[in-house]
């Protein structure tokens, strides 16, 4: 199943952090992205299914992880990346941003397959 | 012959039993969460259909597994959509139906299947609830609205969203692997919880559906603890709720008013069912492995076997807060232990436990009305009938409303400075 993951930092995260603690966690973000393409789990952009149907695994800085229904949407957050994701169902794709290095929010949303156009 | 009222009777206790483990069966043959309860729902209709004439049979969940398995192949075959799915379904059926009759040694494996995805955290909790007491509790959605006190729109609604984020978020068909299992099964335990406190902080005045969740949760997870008999935290979860469910008989007074527990006749309490629940705990802390139901359980159960009020066991008890507070470190379970305290070392020490307290309780209830008690005792009546008040201001339920009245009405009646 694919899936578009949207990855958010906000002002503890990502846009909150010095030049050099960037530069510390580069490496890390490159070594998973690699890990992962690799093993052809990270495919690439796509139309999205309606905001009613998405998931949010919240990876606080202490490496707590809580995973809620719904789009992250407050302004205070700001999308930095994305992925397109081939996994086999929701559980694979949240067992794989648990370890995603940066303490960001990563929305998960089902690409819209062949066969289905919400909303028609 | 066997009369309508009969096999209505014997059906009805058929249906609590075998519904959702129809549904968790047909729901992973069919894929199809609405198929597999209309399928469940007509095998049940035929039940009712052929049993008065043939006799209720001997074994009626083989019979109605039988049913739902040759009505979903009928099913099938009429849809092309699920054509695909026939093969699955003759190879699986004998599967379903070797392991669904009652007793069976497998036959909890969907069942639990079907608990661990109502409870996904990637549903929002009252859809998890509504999907846990529709699919696995059996019941129908005008009773999970009386029960909620929310219109049958707004439940079936919440079903229909649920429903299609389950098919369309890809949300998995299983109980969760090992290293995820801890914290899902908080998560289920959490919905039983949740269902069971809805039911029991219910008044004489509320609807049936909605007094029985004390008693669907309490079967829920007496169900749980037969499909994870290796798990300690269903099993304290389930020690609590019966701990509570023993002395159900005594919290309200004849007229219907919640009776405090330093009030209540203990001889009203189910001794035997205590004794059980005691054994029950004493089960689940022998594995080992501590946990926020097990020590809440084992509060309950303190107090449970003391023969009276006074006699509690007061320093277990704040020592048991203790082990609570570190599991679970908030603010309401810090509340709580200062209770307690109060009557270990007076109402004094109690007091001065609580004022940290306040930013963070201030909008609860029973924060201002512990409050209320303590300055009682202390002999501060003006500032009691004013916490009272404050807990007035912000109750919610009707028997808890009348409590706090009463006890305002105790305190004098005369105006002083309170919330408008």
């Amino acid at each position: 199943m694919q899936y578009m993951v949207l990855i958010a930092s906000t002002p503890e995260g990502w846009h909150g952090f010095s030049d050099d603690e960037r530069r510390a966690l580069y490496p890390r973000l490159e070594a998973w992205w690699a890990e992962h393409a690799a093993a052809g789990r990270i495919v690439e952009g796509h139309q999205l299914q309606g905001v009613e149907t998405a998931t949010t695994v919240r990876i606080a800085p202490d490496g707590e992880v809580t995973v809620t229904d719904g789009p992250f949407a407050e302004a205070k957050e700001i999308v930095g990346g994305y992925a397109v994701i081939d996994v086999p169902d929701l559980d694979a794709a949240i067992a794989m941003w648990r370890t995603w290095p940066s303490p960001d929010l990563c929305e998960i949303r089902p690409l819209v397959s062949g066969d289905e156009r919400p909303g028609m | 012959m066997t009369s309508r009222a009969e096999i209505e009777r014997s059906l009805a206790e058929v249906v609590r039993e075998e519904r959702g483990r129809l549904v968790a069966g047909l729901v992973r043959v069919l894929n199809d969460w609405d198929a597999a309860e209309e399928v469940a729902q007509d095998a049940l209709v035929s039940a009712l259909e052929h049993w008065p004439r043939s006799g209720v049979p001997g074994n009626p969940g083989a019979w109605l597994t039988t049913t739902a398995r040759r009505l979903a192949i009928d099913r099938l075959r009429r849809s092309a959509r699920y054509r695909d799915r026939l093969a699955t379904i003759a190879a699986d059926s004998d599967e379903m139906s070797a392991r669904t009759p009652t007793g069976g040694p497998l036959d909890g494996d969907d069942r639990l299947r079907l608990l661990f995805t109502c409870c996904h955290p990637a549903l929002r909790e009252e859809a998890q609830v509504a999907l846990t007491l529709r699919t696995i509790g059996g019941l129908d959605t005008p009773a999970v609205a009386r029960a909620f006190l929310v219109t049958e729109a707004t439940v079936a609604q919440r079903l229909v969203r649920a429903k299609r984020k389950i098919r369309v978020a890809g949300i998995p068909y299983r109980v969760p692997e090992a290293a995820e299992l801890p914290a899902r099964l908080d998560g289920v335990l959490r919905v039983l919880y949740l269902i069971f406190n809805e039911g029991y902080l219910a008044s004489a005045s509320d609807t049936v559906e909605r007094r029985d969740l004390a008693r669907d949760a309490e079967w829920l997870t007496s169900l749980l603890v037969q499909l994870m008999p290796d798990e300690a935290e269903p099993m304290g979860l389930l020690a609590l709720m019966r701990l509570h469910l023993a002395r159900a008989d005594a919290r309200f007074g004849t007229d219907g008013d919640l009776v405090l527990l330093a009030d209540q006749d203990r001889s009203r309490w189910d001794h035997a069912a205590i004794r059980d629940a005691d054994r029950l705990l004493r089960d689940a802390l022998r594995r080992g492995r501590p946990g926020r139901y097990q020590v809440q359980a084992a509060i309950v159960a303190c107090h449970a076997v003391a023969p009276t009020y006074e006699q509690t066991d007061w320093a277990e008890i704040i020592a048991l807060y203790d082990a609570l507070l570190r599991l679970e470190p908030t603010p309401v379970v810090a509340l709580n232990r200062a209770v307690a305290r109060a009557e270990r070392d007076g109402p004094a020490a109690a007091l001065a436990d609580l004022e940290p307290l306040r930013p963070r309780l201030e909008r609860w209830h029973l924060f201002h009305a512990a409050r209320g008690e303590l300055l009682r005792r202390l002999g501060r009546i003006d500032e009691a009938r004013d916490a009272t008040r404050w807990a007035l201001a912000l109750v919610v339920n009707p028997g808890e409303r009348r409590t706090l009245e009463r006890r305002l009405s105790q305190l004098g009646s005369a105006r002083s400075a309170g919330p408008t």
